[in-house]
């Protein structure tokens, strides 16, 4: 289990966030929301130890996280930021295989052979593994970074807004991969999501975030209310049903 | 099988770079054991190939690092102020201790360059501006402001000449005595490729590093200590040659990909055999005289980095 216990942390005197305190569930999929600023970003780099908070504690399997050596930490915990932003001419195979770099650095052995076949035909990509990833279009970048993270086969994976700049059909893929590491995997999987009905269909919980304190933390269902998410994001929602899941519509409001 | 290839070319050049030079030398030569030739080829011509093959490797695998490390694929020695800090540590040995052996010389420009290698890599930090043309402009400038201060104190101690002879690529000079210490790159490079897949996910960038587990600053200390050791060494014994750690990487990387431990071999031998070429070039083309190993490495790199870079798009 991942605990945040009193995280506060301060830009240049501003506040971004201020005395945060979560328990995120094991096994189940939860979406960090909020508008612009409202500190997500840095909530999820501090829990995932790219970003030092000035008070507070991270708690991983009710360890520190400054007491994990780097390596071991590797292994029970990934992150994914920037997903478009690595400017590296390496083939997908050769991506998927540094997620075994916690693991066997220089030597890859046996087992780790057949997780990165594993993690490459989980992510659908074995007919563009030996591709270079720069030429690939977004949703198959999206696909390869995954696998990587698959193959890095941790309990928590961290992502922060994985669907940045992919179209609705490649939006989907990628959701529908997150929840089966979920569902079929155990995987417990904290994101940063900024469409809201993405978060509405595809997490377990929600967690609403508002200038650096958390407004809400609940059950999907429960904080998929038109007055909730009045509160958190200033505008009006008009919520329907479509199936057994909400929809929102922010659109004329 | 391309390092087969490749190796095979090496070798057959360096074969033929000995053999090219002002002094008749013919195998024949060889095979009758004439005493002057073989001390010719002992004293002269081994310690030339051997040197040329050996700042090849070690100026290419830098630029490798070096572009790694900054993230930016036009970052190499030449334009880092790698080299114009080198100079300047070799300006206050020259100033301090005038009569140092190379030994001492080596190590007060390696502290330079370690010391301007972190210094640069600092200010690459805290630029957010991250155009891909800015890092290495500031590289530039960084290199002006280091080579102004050196000139300064080079004028004043009237060591002007003494200080560009050193500093001018230049591989006719190399003799039986006075090349040794390029060896010192050999390690350097060693390291390198032990450390090629850090380097490889240093040059994904911090976060994706340090996801991986990888000690992200310590890895770099370590990039730019194998970087100023080569630099320095080469330096000191041959001199600078500019832009081959910017060609060389690069038209590796654009064949071949950004894995390092896949294409550190490969930059390694594209870069040894690159400038044993030039460089019988330069020997042959205004026979008996040369011509400077700078200047071919600079018009025939240029050309086949623009060739592929134009031929890509």
């Amino acid at each position: 289990m991942i605990e945040v216990k009193h995280i506060s942390k301060k830009y240049n005197n501003r506040v971004v966030l201020d005395d945060i305190s979560l328990q995120f569930p094991k096994g189940k999929v939860t979406s960090l929301v909020g508008s612009n600023g409202a500190g997500k970003s840095t909530l999820l780099s501090i829990i995932s130890r790219l970003l030092q908070q000035d008070n507070g504690h991270v708690l991983v399997n009710g360890k520190s996280l400054t007491d994990y050596k780097n390596r071991v930490l590797a292994r029970h915990l990934s992150v994914l930021k920037q997903f478009n932003h690595i400017g590296m001419k390496l083939t997908v195979r050769e991506l998927v295989s540094f997620g075994r770099f916690p693991y066997s650095e220089n030597r890859l052995n046996a087992e780790d052979h057949e997780i990165i076949a594993n993690a490459i035909r989980f992510l659908d990509l074995e007919n563009i593994a030996d591709a270079f990833i720069d030429e690939l279009s977004g949703g198959q970048k999206q696909r390869a970074y995954l696998a990587m993270v698959v193959a890095q086969d941790t309990e928590y994976i961290l992502l922060d807004e994985p669907l940045n700049n992919l179209d609705m059909k490649h939006s989907v893929q990628i959701m529908k991969i997150l929840r089966r590491l979920a569902d079929e995997l155990g995987k417990t999987i904290i994101m940063v999501l900024h469409d809201i009905n993405f978060a509405s269909h595809y997490s377990d919980y929600i967690i609403a975030l508002k200038d650096g304190g958390i407004k809400y933390h609940d059950r999907t269902e429960k904080i998929i209310d038109e007055n909730i998410l009045k509160d958190v994001f200033d505008i009006d929602f008009v919520i329907s049903e479509s199936g057994s899941k909400k929809v929102c519509n922010y659109f004329n409001h | 099988m391309k390092i087969i290839l490749l190796t095979i070319l090496l070798l057959f050049l360096s074969g033929i770079s000995l053999f090219v030079g002002v002094a008749d030398l013919t195998v024949g030569d060889i095979v009758q054991w004439d005493r002057e030739k073989i001390s010719l080829i002992f004293v002269s011509r081994i310690p030339r190939t051997l040197s040329l093959v050996l700042a090849g490797i070690g100026l290419s695998v830098s630029g490798l690092v070096m572009q790694q490390v900054t993230q930016n694929k036009f970052v190499s020695p030449t334009t880092a102020g790698t080299l114009e800090a080198a100079k300047m540590g070799l300006l206050a040995a020259m100033a301090f201790l005038p009569s140092s052996s190379m030994m001492i010389k080596a190590l007060f420009a390696f502290c330079f360059t370690f010391a301007a290698s972190l210094l640069f890599l600092r200010m690459v930090e805290r630029i957010r501006f991250r155009n891909v043309i800015f890092i290495p402009l500031v590289g530039l400038i960084f290199g002006g402001i280091l080579n102004a201060v050196s000139s300064f104190f080079a004028i004043n101690l009237n060591i002007v000449q003494d200080m560009n002879a050193w500093m001018m690529g230049d591989f006719s000079g190399v003799l039986q005595g006075r090349y040794e210490l390029i060896y010192i790159c050999l390690p350097a490079v060693f390291l390198t490729y032990i450390y090629a897949n850090k380097f490889t996910l240093v040059g994904m960038g911090k976060d994706f590093a340090s996801n991986l587990g990888l000690n992200y600053r310590t890895v770099m200390n370590i990039g730019l200590f194998c970087v100023s050791l080569t630099v320095s060494t080469i330096i000191i014994t041959a001199g600078a040659i500019a832009f081959l750690g910017l060609v060389v990487p690069n038209v590796v990387s654009l064949v071949y990909g950004d894995n390092v431990k896949k294409t550190l071999p490969l930059v390694a031998l594209a870069g040894a055999t690159f400038l044993i070429v030039c460089d019988i070039i330069g020997r042959l083309l205004i026979y008996p005289f040369e011509v400077p190993i700078g200047l071919t490495v600079g018009i025939i790199g240029g050309a086949v980095f623009l060739t592929l870079l134009l031929s890509r798009r």
